[in-house]
């Protein structure tokens, strides 16, 4: 084996130097490689997750008519969806920061006259097992369903909390933020400000 | 000591989960299903063997008192290489695996086989030591991971085995992965003993 370079300063510059040259230059170049298809997978990603949860098939670009609202130190994304111009719904990107680990994000479609169709959990940080259960568990078929629900003025509660959605099972505080999300959602579609029992309720633990 | 040796170092003897107790952090955080485990393992892997490979061809030119910085600058080249593929190309894993995948960096593993190997061999053998190494890492998070997820949810590989009711959930949670890692290390050492 070769002798090693020995540790004098211009030594250790020089090569500390280069390597960090050499290795910016290797992790910029992957990065022009790959900058394309990430957003590409993000948007698709985001397009799936819109189409899901609306009511049939649209024939706009819902993420070309995305509108915004900032609420409760967020923001709302709406994605109107339509049909030969008339409206089939509207998916809303929403969130909650009371779920048990923090912020939760979803997707959910509302028809036209206010009532959910479906929804898609996004960001999902709950324990897994119990309230990551919200994957599925207020979907059609499921015990909690929400799906033709309205939360309308007053907003949707867990049966625990007065109202007649089956909470998570082991996971009242992740059921009650997710519909906080929803009727956040819902409240901020429809213009009134009816930021749910089910927050107040998380916040008096 | 023959490559194929090294290789198998790294898968039984020396393996890094069971034998060398080195990476434990990403060892309990990722393994909640066998996917996952697998994900990771790989990820590891192609940064192990890269690394291991570019360190051996410049060890020579590294002076001694700044090798660690180095090393550490280039170990972090190949998992930002890595995190942006899988953020490219394999988002739902890149997603469940989140913030493990940039800790590579600061796993002990790839550090220790720069350290301990490919500054002091040749290319060829510590390319296999990382495959070795990469692949004895691998197969232990498959193993935890096949093991929790079963017990946990009764899955494997999302194939159902058994219905979930009969889970426990303590086996997804981490409880579950110190006991299950607990028993898996103490059934390794034992195997090992007898050999």
């Amino acid at each position: 084996m070769a002798k090693k370079l020995e540790s004098n300063f211009i030594n250790m510059v020089a090569v500390l130097f280069s390597i960090s040259l050499i290795s910016s230059a290797g992790v910029g170049y992957v990065y022009t490689l790959t900058k394309g298809p990430i957003e590409k997978a993000a948007e698709e990603k985001q397009q799936a997750a819109i189409s899901n949860v609306l009511p049939g098939e649209f024939d706009n670009n819902p993420a070309a008519e995305k509108w915004t609202k900032d609420i409760d130190g967020g923001i709302l994304e709406f994605y109107p969806a339509k049909r030969n111009g008339e409206s089939i719904g509207t998916a809303v990107k929403t969130f909650s920061n009371n779920g048990f680990n923090g912020y939760i994000e979803i997707m959910v479609g509302f028809n036209p006259d206010g009532s959910i169709n479906d929804y898609s959990a996004l960001v999902n940080k709950e324990t897994p097992g119990l309230g990551s259960k919200m994957n599925f568990w207020f979907r059609e078929n499921n015990p909690g369903s929400v799906k033709g629900k309205n939360p309308g003025t007053t907003g949707l509660k867990v049966s625990k909390d007065g109202g007649d959605v089956d909470a998570i099972t082991a996971a009242t505080i992740s059921s009650r933020a997710f519909l906080d999300a929803l009727n956040r959602a819902a409240s901020a579609l429809n213009g009134t400000d009816a930021t749910s029992g089910a927050t107040q309720q998380n916040n008096k633990q | 000591m023959s490559n194929i040796k090294i290789l198998t170092n790294g898968l039984f003897r020396e393996n890094p989960t069971f034998g060398l107790l080195l990476g434990m952090c990403p060892t309990l955080g990722v393994t909640t299903s066998a996917f996952n485990g697998m994900g990771m393992g790989l990820a590891t892997t192609f940064v192990l063997v890269m690394s291991n490979l570019v360190i051996s061809l410049v060890a020579n030119f590294i002076p001694d008192k700044v090798r660690i910085p180095a090393f550490i600058v280039i170990i972090a080249t190949f998992v930002t290489v890595v995190d942006f593929s899988m953020q490219a190309y394999v988002q739902s894993l890149y997603e469940s695996l989140g913030l493990f995948i940039p800790l590579i960096v600061v796993n002990c593993i790839v550090l220790g086989r720069a350290e301990a190997f490919a500054s002091k061999n040749g290319v060829i053998a510590s390319i296999f030591d990382g495959l070795g190494m990469g692949l004895g890492f691998t197969i232990s998070l498959t193993l935890l991971g096949v093991i929790r997820e079963l017990l946990g949810s009764g899955k494997i590989f999302d194939i159902t085995i058994m219905s979930d009711q009969y889970g426990m959930l303590a086996f997804v949670l981490a409880p579950g992965g110190f006991l299950a890692l607990g028993f898996l290390i103490a059934a390794v050492n034992r195997l090992r003993k007898t050999n």
